[in-house]
């Protein structure tokens, strides 16, 4: 589509929810009560691995004020011997992780919950509840866990054979690398930790539950789908989901994370045993301890290439935390780390290590940060010791269109190059630099790349005409960050009417046919595709109630700029009829006017991004600090430039928190240190630059308004991207994460 | 314990409420007061979404007693717009997207105003360190800046 072409497309229209946002009203989850509800909390383990040999909850329930207590008894018990999928997500494991049933797995697991007639008294039945724990060993780091007499926590999780912390193995693989690497003219090969990273969305999770007396449940919660609420609630309590209307609040941030549930299934048995509405709030404390950090990692990368630069065969072993129960992001380091690059021979596995800590869930581009962070640091390694330059040795080697990839995929139009042409032409890379400012300050360049699959999926969106002519549009997915304002745009430009008309919804499960998670950079491209082929459809109908008035064929009318029109001097003279006119005279001629259309959407091929980022580092104090930041992306069509570039400008800040200050400490006793946004530093105002998005807009060829995922991408280069530029400022490598003040002082004197 | 009778002044309007001694202005705010535009992030004073002014002054309503507020005046974000007419912070950021998924948005909003009454001519760096304050995660603060910097120009133009 041409952008020239569009009146609505690409413009920076204010967002529909905008004004509740700003005034306070938008209502989000812990925001909703109900008459005669009770309030929910959960008591969490003490141990970080425990069998729990028995629990007592009578004296709980004979405190004055409770009126219910749950424990795993009450869950669906999904036997560890067979997997039940949802999405990605074991059921095994999700009803384990909402509630321990055999053991305590880490510090904070559920064990029981109480709802009572406020918080407090819930709070203080929950100390009354007894649990008798039999305590075991426990372990926490990766390196600990694989060891061959580390504590094993699940005796069902077999590797080689053996009993073993490491749960899962997943090989990708490409032409032969043994043969690649006999080519090289030049092998590097290093290892790399990162720590696990909290999604750090400041909103909670909480939901209020309602139990209806014929056993229909209503779910109010914020989530990243409300359909995922609906089905895993669903599985967890037995309820089926046809009486269970889930609610999308809005959302205060997921990153991921909230692409599954810890409170509803609980709050639901709460309501039906109470027979009140029940409302369940985690504490920032809660969230930190017992909701998914991404997953730490133990990676080793080994590229080989010959004198002029090009890739001959590239290696890569990664090891994630999963937490206590399976199900780290495997695919992110092992499909997207060597992705960007035509490379023949490649062999990338990845292992799925248990250990003594809350479970993982999503965090934007799961895993693939993980991966590039080692890839990209490797390959400037190899840039500067051919002496070539660090955007030169990515050009040589960008991935083709039509390629392969080592996750199976065949590449299509992609536009990596592109992205890396982007900041070679930048000024920020060609700048000057002052490497010496001042005494004890020392600053550096550097540049890294990132991959991304992004995601189609199954979306669903209706259309209707209200009877004056305006319009309501509703879709499945939850707006994290603006979608509501694309999908306005959308409307607006294929409707051909004024953008303030539209009115966009986000549905119930009961309103709307399901929808996939928002989640993956897929709601966008697939939202936007189901709502172009709604609109298509209400043009369709409106064309033909035209036809009708004037008794000519349907075919012979155009809609053109909100308006019906005889296609030309042929179909007749007739005075145009507008949405309004159409709209007023819909029941006489047919009916009310609306559509809607249910897709598996496909054709979202994946994203490209490359940044460029200025550092100066205090060589005294060890600190960090981002000077300049530029982050090239292909967005394929930015719908809303607004909500495209905050995309980008969040997703590096989220990586330059990642690179430079957060990590979880866990102590020798296996409990958490830092639950707090005290003691996890994740990046404030003052910490970050301005970040300077470079969207480059090369149309998805297989979208209708050419629209290519963006919000993972960004959180794919800054960790390398970071680690580069402190090794041009010091001279030094970092092969760890994240690179806080202590470290830095530790190289610099090292 | 009895609950405490408290009589004070919430966005202009005389408000009366009854609270534990251990109560927080937050929870009273969003639970007994309806008043759910403050959003408790942590409840720590650490990420700022509950921030109120109170006799003029910013600060974390998670950090303050209920009891002791009375005869004090607050202010929430509840009491930023007139009406349907909102103040131009608000409205700046509306118009330059400084907000995505909107739960620190209350709070940055209480925060940036608190600048601009105080300094209304301030720079970046100054905008930077007063919301320092003020977790967001959605948008790297770039567009929250701009906004604050964007509304201060226009505020001091229109004096």
């Amino acid at each position: 589509m041409n952008a020239i072409d569009n009146k609505w497309i690409g413009k920076r229209t204010i967002r529909p929810d905008g004004a509740d946002k700003v005034t306070g009203r938008a209502g989000y989850s812990a925001d909703h009560s109900m008459p005669g509800m009770i309030w929910g909390r959960v008591l969490r383990s003490p141990h970080p691995h425990a069998v729990i040999r028995g629990i007592d909850t009578s004296k709980a329930e004979a405190l004055p004020g409770v009126k219910a207590v749950v424990t795993a008894k009450d869950i669906v018990n999904f036997p560890l011997d067979k997997s039940v999928m949802l999405g990605i997500q074991d059921m095994r494991w999700m009803c384990r992780n909402v509630m321990a049933r055999e053991k305590t797995l880490f510090h904070g697991h559920p064990v029981a919950a109480v709802a009572a007639i406020s918080e407090e008294v819930a709070e203080a039945a929950c100390k009354l509840i007894e649990v008798d724990y039999e305590v075991l060993p426990h372990v926490i780091e990766i390196e600990d866990a694989i060891k061959p007499d580390a504590p094993i926590l699940h005796d069902f999780v077999r590797h080689e054979g053996k009993p073993s912390n490491i749960a899962t193995t997943m090989v990708n693989k490409l032409g032969d690398v043994d043969a690649g690497f006999a080519q090289a003219d030049l092998i590097i090969e290093r290892s790399f930790t990162t720590r696990p990273v909290h999604q750090g969305y400041i909103e909670p999770h909480a939901c209020t539950v309602s139990y209806a007396a014929d056993g229909r449940v209503t779910i109010w919660s914020s989530s990243q789908g409300q359909f995922m609420v609906r089905a895993m609630t669903s599985l967890l309590t037995g309820i089926p989901q046809s009486n269970i209307r889930a609610i999308p609040a809005e959302i205060g941030g997921g990153f991921g994370a909230k692409t599954i549930i810890y409170l509803e299934p609980v709050a639901v048995m709460l309501a039906k045993k109470s027979g009140r509405p029940v409302k369940m709030v985690m504490s920032r404390d809660e969230v930190f301890r017992a909701t998914g950090p991404t997953s730490g990692s133990m990676s080793t990368v080994k590229i080989g290439v010959k004198k002029d630069g090009s890739i001959v065969a590239a290696q890569g072993t990664f090891y994630l935390q999963a937490g206590g129960l399976p199900g780290s992001p495997l695919r992110g380091p092992v499909g997207c780390s060597f992705s960007p690059y035509n490379i023949e021979n490649v062999l990338s596995v990845g292992y799925d290590v248990v250990s003594n800590r809350s479970k993982v869930a999503a965090y934007r581009a799961p895993g693939a940060p993980l991966g590039a962070y080692a890839t990209e640091c490797v390959l400037d390694e190899i840039a500067e010791a051919l002496g070539m330059d660090k955007l030169e040795l990515r050009l040589k080697n960008t991935a083709k269109p039509g390629g392969k990839t080592v996750y199976g995929a065949t590449l299509g139009a992609i536009t990596f190059k592109e992205t890396v042409e982007a900041i070679k032409n930048h000024p920020h890379y060609t700048a000057p630099l002052d490497k010496n400012p001042s005494k004890g300050v020392v600053r550096g360049r550097g540049v890294a790349s990132g991959f991304w699959f992004n995601a189609g999926g199954e979306s669903s969106a209706q259309l209707n005409i209200t009877e004056d002519g305006n319009v309501n549009v509703t879709t499945g997915h939850p707006d994290v960050g603006g979608s509501r304002a694309s999908i306005a745009n959308v409307t607006a430009e294929l409707l051909g009417i004024d953008h303030s008309r539209i009115s966009v919804l986000i549905g119930d499960t009961s309103s709307i046919g399901f929808s996939n998670l928002t989640g993956g950079s897929r709601v966008t491209f697939a939202s936007a595709m189901v709502v172009t082929q709604s609109a298509e459809k209400v043009i369709g109908q409106l064309k033909e109630r035209a036809a009708k008035i004037w008794k000519i064929d349907p075919e012979a009318v155009i809609w053109d700029n909100g308006e019906a029109r005889p296609a030309g001097p042929n179909a007749g003279q007739f005075p145009p009829l507008t949405l309004k006119d159409l709209a007023a005279k819909a029941n006489e001629m047919g009916g009310p006017i609306g559509a809607g259309v249910q897709l598996n959407t496909t054709g979202a091929d994946p994203g490209f991004a490359t940044h460029c980022v200025d550092v100066e580092v205090d060589v005294d104090l060890g600190i960090v600090r981002v000077l300049r930041y530029t982050a090239a992306q292909d967005v394929g069509r930015a719908l809303h430039p607004d909500y495209v570039e905050g995309q980008i400008q969040g997703g590096v800040v989220q990586g330059i928190g990642w690179a430079l200050s957060e990590e979880y400490l866990y102590n020798a006793k296996g409990q958490l240190d830092n639950a707090s946004f005290l003691d996890y530093r994740m990046p404030v105002c003052s910490d970050v630059p301005m970040i300077e998005p470079i969207m480059l807009e090369i149309p998805n060829p297989k979208h209708p308004q050419g629209v290519r995922g963006v919000g993972e991408a960004p959180i794919v280069p800054p960790l390398a991207a970071i680690a580069n530029a402190i090794h041009d400022a010091l001279g030094k490598r970092f092969y760890s994460l994240p690179m806080s003040p202590p470290k830095v002082l530790a190289v610099i004197d090292g | 314990m009895a609950k405490l009778h408290v009589t004070t002044t919430i966005n202009g309007e005389p408000t009366e409420f009854l609270c534990d001694p251990s109560q927080s202005m937050l929870d009273v705010l969003r639970n007994t007061l309806g008043l759910t535009g403050s959003k408790e992030g942590c409840g720590t004073g650490d990420c700022g979404s509950c921030s109120i002014t109170l006799d003029g002054r910013l600060t974390c309503s998670c950090l303050v007693l209920a009891a002791e507020v009375g005869g004090r005046e607050i202010t929430t974000i509840e009491g930023m717009a007139q009406g349907d007419e909102l103040h131009p912070l608000q409205q700046k950021f509306l118009e330059m997207a400084a907000l995505q998924c909107g739960i620190c948005t209350p709070g940055v909003l209480m925060a940036a105003r608190a600048l601009l009454e105080k300094n209304p001519d301030p720079t970046e760096t100054e905008v930077r360190f007063w919301l320092a304050g003020n977790l967001c995660r959605c948008t790297g603060y770039d567009k929250i800046v701009r906004a604050v910097l964007e509304t201060a120009a226009e505020m001091r133009s229109a004096a």
